[in-house]
């Protein structure tokens, strides 16, 4: 049997020989400041070159829209701000539950989409080819969202990757979402919500099929 | 001993802080000084800062601190007895990794224990597998051993007397390559961490350690 109260001291002796100072971690709102930067000088390329003129008309006609748009930009900083709190080790695992409210907002009231043609008949629904291109949006735009979030992440030390990795799909997701917003040249209908939850949901899937592991580093 | 008794003591009042959390302790800029007022966990988290500055005396008083703290999470959750100290071992290496991440104006306590609580549920896992692996032997043993040879149990018992013995006749570092790659059956990577060698060397020692162990029990070159 090995003496492990001394080989303990060992590993002790080996470690402090390493002790080198570190720079510590800036607190999570903050690096989730810094990530939403990213966020808003793509949506203000975005404003320069659509302006928000459309964007608010159809916001004006379909207030619900206006309502999925605000869900979507607080689920994004919720979770974003929760995945750099969860990758600080200690912090209660009731963060995860942060950007709930805000997703069901979002949610809700995209459902709304769905009934559509009750609420303001006339609109301009979305075509196949149209949906198709919201879907290469979220998922174009959510790809240097979350690869931006994973290498920030991976300075930190989440403990529970793949809950970690699940949130940085939704707010890399949700934020895509509201980019889409600002461009988006109409109202969503059926067939336009359901390719924004596909969009999301294969954003989110892919996240925690490989961002559990690309943070679960060495 | 007498250190682990008074950590074990120290442990308890802890754990019934923790659980009462109070989620920003006020914690005194200096460091140096450890005065009798601060809580053990204002003490560590003091020490903690002062390391992550640098300061090596309070890292390694920290750490030496901090391994009641490890086997006590891992008690919790169910870790054996003979598996604590993979697990301390595991902790403070994921401590040093990631130093960094501690906010002294928070529970150090806490964060030591979210550390310890998934490294003890890795050593589980893990102890899971090798279980689940090792069924089909035990099964084999059950319904070919030679339970009736009483001897056939000393004799292995010596046998496995007569190969610690040769392991731990072997140089240093040969013997540390098969302690901690063939009987603590850790990675390389890891095992590389926790003896400050390079993969490369480690290799090398355990293919030397088994070679001469071979020659030492069969007589082959």
């Amino acid at each position: 049997m090995m003496s492990d109260p001394r080989s303990h001291a060992a590993l002790i002796d080996r470690l402090g020989t390493d002790l080198v100072p570190v720079r510590r971690l800036l607190p999570p709102w903050l690096r989730t400041a810094g990530w939403l930067l990213l966020v808003a000088a793509l949506a203000a390329g975005l404003l320069m070159h659509y302006g928000a003129g459309p964007m608010l008309r159809r916001w004006a006609a379909t207030p619900d829209l206006a309502w999925a748009g605000i869900g979507a930009v607080i689920t994004a900083i919720c979770a974003a701000w929760a995945a750099f709190a969860l990758g600080v080790p200690g912090r209660r695992a009731t963060w995860a539950w942060l950007p709930l409210p805000g997703a069901l907002l979002w949610i809700g009231a995209s459902g709304l989409g769905c009934l559509r043609t009750w609420i303001a008949p006339g609109t301009e629904l979305a075509g196949v080819h149209q949906s198709a291109d919201c879907l290469l949006f979220i998922i174009g735009f959510s790809v240097p969202l979350s690869a931006l979030l994973i290498v920030l992440l991976r300075r930190a030390c989440p403990l529970r990757p793949v809950r970690v990795a699940v949130l940085i799909g939704l707010a890399s997701a949700a934020a895509s979402a509201s980019l889409l917003e600002i461009c988006h040249a109409f109202d969503s209908a059926a067939t336009d919500l359901l390719t924004h939850a596909l969009a999301v949901a294969v954003v989110v899937a892919v996240n925690a099929a490989m961002g559990g592991r690309l943070l679960s580093k060495a | 001993m007498s250190q682990a008794l008074t950590a074990t003591a120290c442990l308890g009042l802890d754990s019934g802080l923790f659980l009462r959390a109070s989620p920003e302790p006020s914690m005194p800029a200096d460091v140096a000084t450890a005065n009798d007022s601060e809580s053990p966990d204002q003490r560590r988290a003091a020490w903690m800062a002062a390391a992550q500055a640098g300061d090596r005396r309070a890292y390694e008083r920290l750490l030496a601190d901090s391994v009641a703290l490890v086997r006590a999470a891992a008690r919790r959750h169910g870790v054996a007895q003979d598996q604590l100290d993979d697990v301390v071992q595991e902790t403070l290496i994921t401590v040093h990794r990631v130093r960094h991440t501690y906010d002294p104006a928070r529970s150090y306590d806490a964060w030591l224990t979210a550390i310890a609580s998934r490294r003890a549920v890795d050593a589980l896992r893990s102890r899971g597998r090798r279980d689940s692996r090792e069924l089909h032997d035990e099964f084999a043993l059950d319904n070919h051993a030679d339970r009736d040879d009483a001897s056939a149990a000393t004799e292995s018992e010596q046998r496995a007397q007569r190969l610690h013995a040769a392991i731990a006749d072997l140089p240093p570092g040969q013997r540390e390559a098969v302690e901690q790659l063939g009987l603590r059956e850790r990675s390389l990577s890891e095992a590389a961490e926790l003896t400050g060698r390079n993969t490369g060397a480690l290799k090398v020692n355990l293919h030397r350690a088994l070679k001469a162990l071979r020659e030492r029990f069969h007589g082959e070159p």
